[in-house]
């Protein structure tokens, strides 16, 4: 079983116009890092030159923002659910 | 003004700087980095003077060349130019020589600086020929746009955490819009709709309109300067929920002296937050640039947002002015409410109790010398947050319609008074 990765508008074209995709069981930084070979520019959109994820991008695992849990160490098992969902407000 | 675009000149990411047509959208595809107005300020150089505004009718508008629509505004043309308030009292008692209120407590139609920002995003959203506006809110901006929806004749959908105060609910409910509340905080109301946004063709004015949404809050930092007789006041404390509201307070202050309508003297400006919600303050008191995500849990709801998109920024701002961040608890929230309430008669919500009680502590810290002088930002008003203070304000005394019962409670309550 896979882990369900939810694809935002913005980073649609660049992958084949998928709203879902299917990726390994891993941590956040190796399905980060499965996704970008798989899928040429998203490691760009996604991340710094140094390869942190960039600020401006929320990184959910099943809704919970990584940044309370283990950042991109966070474990994300077969079934669960991975967002990016760029950074945005209001009041 | 150009038909197209006005004196706008694109989007621009704030991160790499390229440049995106004057669209409805808000982040860069490069790299996610939010997008910002660009404008041509030669082109409005020649023609914002401080004459020119004021010929104009006292509403916010009277800077239109600064605000992002490209022709006239055609919805909230009323909205701003609400009052600056010399605070002698609250002065006073917070220990500093000068103070003023800028009170949008009292903005139209629906009391709080979220008209500004909704004006200029339903503005904009009507040019770009959009049917149906939609928003993320914590109460006042859901207000705002069901508000202001209704009188452009827009469709309006707002989204809210499924537990704010009462009053806000039905400030959204009594314009027609329909209101759907979310059973989670602000940040997970704020990642829905960026779903929604994303499937719908509306105008959601705090994601795809942000860009032009967020620059309306310049408008509250213009009126500052040209109500103290155009000058920069030295301090200006600002509450914090995303931290949009403080960094276009301080564009307003970069803009209007980059144009010489007003001397480029220094300002400092200081941010303010709930103890219960505090990522950016504590992020700027431990002197990092980045902040740590929280799950809020504050009585001052309209502030209770913590993944702020515009903490980074926010924290930028204040270290470049030579700015504190201070937060207060919810006590002294309720302190603060009642201090400014006492002291001018103004009733703010939970936010300017924020903003009182912590200008309060800068002050008695030093932070904003007691010689100098300060402008606080009041963003909403009181009668919305009733909840929150219920109950702590005293009570009524309740007597028979007799003069003698009337009387002996006069005895008691100056005998109260008088041992106070």
């Amino acid at each position: 079983m896979s882990v369900l990765v939810d694809v935002p508008p913005s980073l649609r074209r660049l992958c084949g116009g998928e709203v879902e995709l299917r990726a390994s069981p891993g941590s956040v930084a190796d399905i980060v890092g499965e996704l970008s070979r798989r899928f040429h520019g998203l490691g760009d959109r996604l991340c710094e030159r140094d390869g942190n994820l960039r600020r401006s991008v929320l990184v959910l695992v099943n809704d919970e923002d990584i940044r309370f849990l283990a950042s991109h160490g966070t474990s994300v098992r077969a079934g669960d659910k991975l967002s990016f969902v760029p950074a945005f407000a209001g009041g | 003004m150009s038909e197209s675009q006005g004196f706008m000149r694109s989007l621009k990411c704030r991160e790499c700087g390229r440049d995106y047509p004057l669209g409805a959208t808000h982040v860069c595809e490069f790299d996610f980095g939010p997008l910002e107005v660009a404008y041509d300020y030669d082109r409005i150089r020649k023609v914002l003077t401080r004459d020119a505004i004021q010929a104009r009718p006292r509403s916010m508008w009277r800077y239109r060349e600064l605000l992002p629509v490209a022709g006239e505004p055609t919805v909230g043309r009323q909205v701003g130019y609400t009052p600056l308030v010399k605070a002698d009292r609250l002065a006073r008692r917070l220990g500093i020589r000068e103070l003023w209120i800028k009170n949008d407590a009292v903005n139209y139609p629906t009391l709080s600086f979220k008209d500004r920002v909704v004006s200029v995003a339903l503005s904009r959203s009507v040019e770009l020929g959009f049917k149906t506006v939609a928003c993320a809110s914590t109460g006042n901006l859901a207000n705002s746009v069901a508000a202001n929806a209704a009188a452009a004749g827009l469709d309006a959908y707002v989204f809210i955490p499924h537990d704010l105060e009462q009053g806000k609910v039905v400030n959204s409910l009594v314009y027609g819009a329909k209101v759907v509340g979310i059973r989670g905080h602000y940040d997970e109301v704020n990642r829905l709709c960026a779903e929604i946004a994303g499937k719908y063709p509306w105008a959601f004015v705090n994601v795809n309109m942000r860009p032009y949404y967020a620059e309306g809050s310049k408008s509250m930092g213009f009126e500052i300067q040209e109500q103290l007789g155009w000058r920069i006041p030295r301090h200006t404390v600002v509450c914090m929920a995303s931290g949009s509201l403080l960094t276009k307070i301080h564009k307003s202050y970069q803009e209007f002296s980059k144009l010489g309508i007003v001397d480029a003297t220094p300002w400092i400006i200081h941010g303010a937050q709930a103890t219960g919600c505090n990522p950016i303050t504590q992020a700027q008191k431990a002197g990092l640039d980045f902040f740590k995500p929280q799950k809020p849990n504050t009585i001052a709801k309209s502030l209770a947002i913590g993944t702020p998109a515009d903490g980074f920024y926010a924290l930028k701002v204040m270290k470049e002015t030579g700015g504190h961040g201070e937060d207060v608890t919810d006590d002294e929230i309720r302190e603060g409410i009642r201090l400014l309430a006492e002291c001018e008669g103004i009733f703010a919500e939970t936010a300017g109790g924020v903003t009182v009680g912590v200008a309060k502590k800068l002050v008695a810290q030093g932070k904003i010398p007691a010689d100098e002088s300060a402008v606080l930002c009041i963003t909403g008003n009181g009668l919305k947050t009733l909840d929150a203070v219920v109950g702590h304000v005293g009570e009524t005394r309740e007597i028979r319609p007799s003069l003698r019962e009337f009387e002996g409670l006069l005895a008691s309550m100056q005998g109260a008074m008088a041992t106070a």
